[in-house]
């Protein structure tokens, strides 16, 4: 495992190299911030919290995960860097995790550079901190899924639009699943218990809990095994 | 050094290499000859432990390849075709990264390892360029330092004079030439000429099967006083 440190410190520092981290960083943001006042009507609501601001975190990163996450393997396999990836003594496993968690490491900076979000609620109100930090461990911890989910679909093809597309669409089931409207429609064919089943697989679902400042193990537990499932089909998808 | 037993690998339902067994010993330089598409790249992939081969195996140093691919990896230098190399990083950034995976953790091996590395191969005047920006001799040449750079008793190199100008191929010669009298090469190569200027044995494979393996004085000897790619075209083209 401790070839894990040199691709990592590579991949993540790699980010940074390049323009890619820079566009990423302030479209997320602007995009966070903007989705805030803008349609949550943050200002407005003239509330010491941050839930106007954790409400999208689930549609955005439907999209922007997808982004950071679709070169992760497919670059390796069209630039043929995979080949010298994979004849460094490093074991696949240790490839996956490496530049997981140094795509995983990204996300979680990009998030925390919302931090003048929680500057401007202490600064105006009193809030409940515990809140903003659960709310930051469920973003942090649904990142984490959404980037295996992308990692796992960039491990499939050396296309990055592919890549995207795959990535998008199978988040977007993971996020409908726990939709209100969509359970609606569910409904309407299925039993009562086959749509709670079904919810229960959604990033929604488990990341609401997280924005209330409940830190249910269950929620934790979900995000966590979700990601070292999609990294094991990652190991699979790679070896094959 | 090496061992080639039998290795066969399919694609879909073409056999790419069918049984290729050879052995090199130190101070062999053994050049790989065949028509595009004979197997060539598919058997040095198998033999580096990119690719699992489908039966068969290849020992390096003693060590099994399809047992312990970490082991074998970590025994040998491998240049892949075209020389992918992480083009966002500068050349120092790039060995650095390759000395540090394989196992020189501090810094001064790790500097002292890129040196060596830098001064083999002449990059030193580009060191602090991005290897995107590069043209394909230097290009080639960082590929060369990279796989040269853990000084391994094993070195695979897939075309390395490939795109290089007459000057630099020579000096490319040159240098296997130096470092083969301690170790076992095998290179693969088009160019007929190569393969007497430097290798001690040679090996032509064509439709995955191995047709020759013998020394250069004893390939010319085949048709004396015929060209090179006449004897090559003979052996090559006559089964189809």
């Amino acid at each position: 495992m401790s070839q894990i440190t040199p691709v990592f410190k590579r991949e993540f520092f790699g980010y940074f190299r390049s323009p890619v981290a820079y566009v990423f960083l302030v479209v997320f943001l602007m995009a966070s911030v903007g989705l805030a006042f803008f349609i949550g009507g943050f200002f407005k609501a003239n509330l010491a919290t941050l839930e106007s601001f954790f409400v999208f975190h689930p549609w955005l990163f439907l999209f922007l995960i997808p982004a950071a996450g679709m070169r992760l393997w497919s670059e390796e396999k069209r630039t043929g860097t995979i080949e010298l990836l994979f004849t460094l003594p490093i074991t696949t496993l240790e490839a996956v995790l490496a530049k997981f968690f140094a795509a995983w490491a990204f996300l979680t900076v990009a998030i925390l550079l919302s931090f003048p979000m929680v500057i401007t609620v202490g600064y105006l109100g009193n809030p409940d901190w515990g809140v903003i930090a659960s709310s930051y461990l469920g973003s942090i911890l649904m990142a984490g899924s959404y980037l295996g989910v992308c990692s796992l679909t960039s491990a499939l093809t050396r296309n990055q639009v592919i890549s995207f597309v795959l990535s998008v669409l199978a988040c977007l089931v993971l996020l409908f699943l726990g939709w209100s409207v969509f359970n609606g429609v569910l409904s309407a064919v299925l039993p009562v218990w086959a749509v709670d089943l079904l919810a229960n697989f959604s990033f929604a679902t488990h990341f609401n809990a997280f924005t209330k400042g409940i830190i249910d193990p269950k929620d934790v537990v979900f995000f966590l095994s979700l990601t070292g499932f999609t990294l094991f089909l990652n190991v699979v998808a790679l070896e094959r | 050094m090496i061992e080639v037993k039998g290795l066969v690998k399919h694609y879909g339902s073409k056999r790419a290499v069918d049984g290729v067994s050879f052995t090199v010993n130190r101070g062999d330089i053994l050049g790989f000859l065949g028509p595009n598409g004979a197997g060539k790249s598919t058997t040095m992939k198998m033999i580096t432990g990119f690719l699992r081969p489908d039966a068969g195996t290849a020992l390096v140093d003693g060590h099994d390849v399809t047992r312990d691919p970490v082991a074998v990896k970590s025994r040998l230098g491998y240049l892949p075709e075209s020389a992918p190399a992480y083009g966002e990083m500068t050349v120092e950034e790039f060995l650095g990264f390759i000395a540090e995976t394989r196992g020189f953790r501090t810094s001064e091996t790790r500097s002292s390892h890129v040196e060596r590395a830098l001064g083999l191969t002449q990059l030193a005047p580009v060191r602090t360029q991005t290897i995107e920006t590069l043209s394909k001799g230097y290009k080639q040449r960082v590929g060369f330092a990279q796989a040269l750079l853990h000084n391994p008793p094993v070195l695979i190199l897939d075309e390395p004079t490939d795109g290089l100008d007459p000057n630099q191929k020579n000096e490319v010669r040159t240098l296997i030439k130096n470092l083969a009298t301690e170790k076992a090469v095998v290179l693969s190569t088009h160019i007929l000429e190569e393969v007497e200027a430097i290798c001690t044995r040679v090996i032509i494979i064509s439709q995955g099967k191995v047709v020759v393996d013998e020394t250069p004085s004893q390939f010319r000897a085949r048709q004396p006083g015929a060209r090179l790619d006449a004897i090559f075209r003979s052996l090559t083209t006559s089964s189809e």
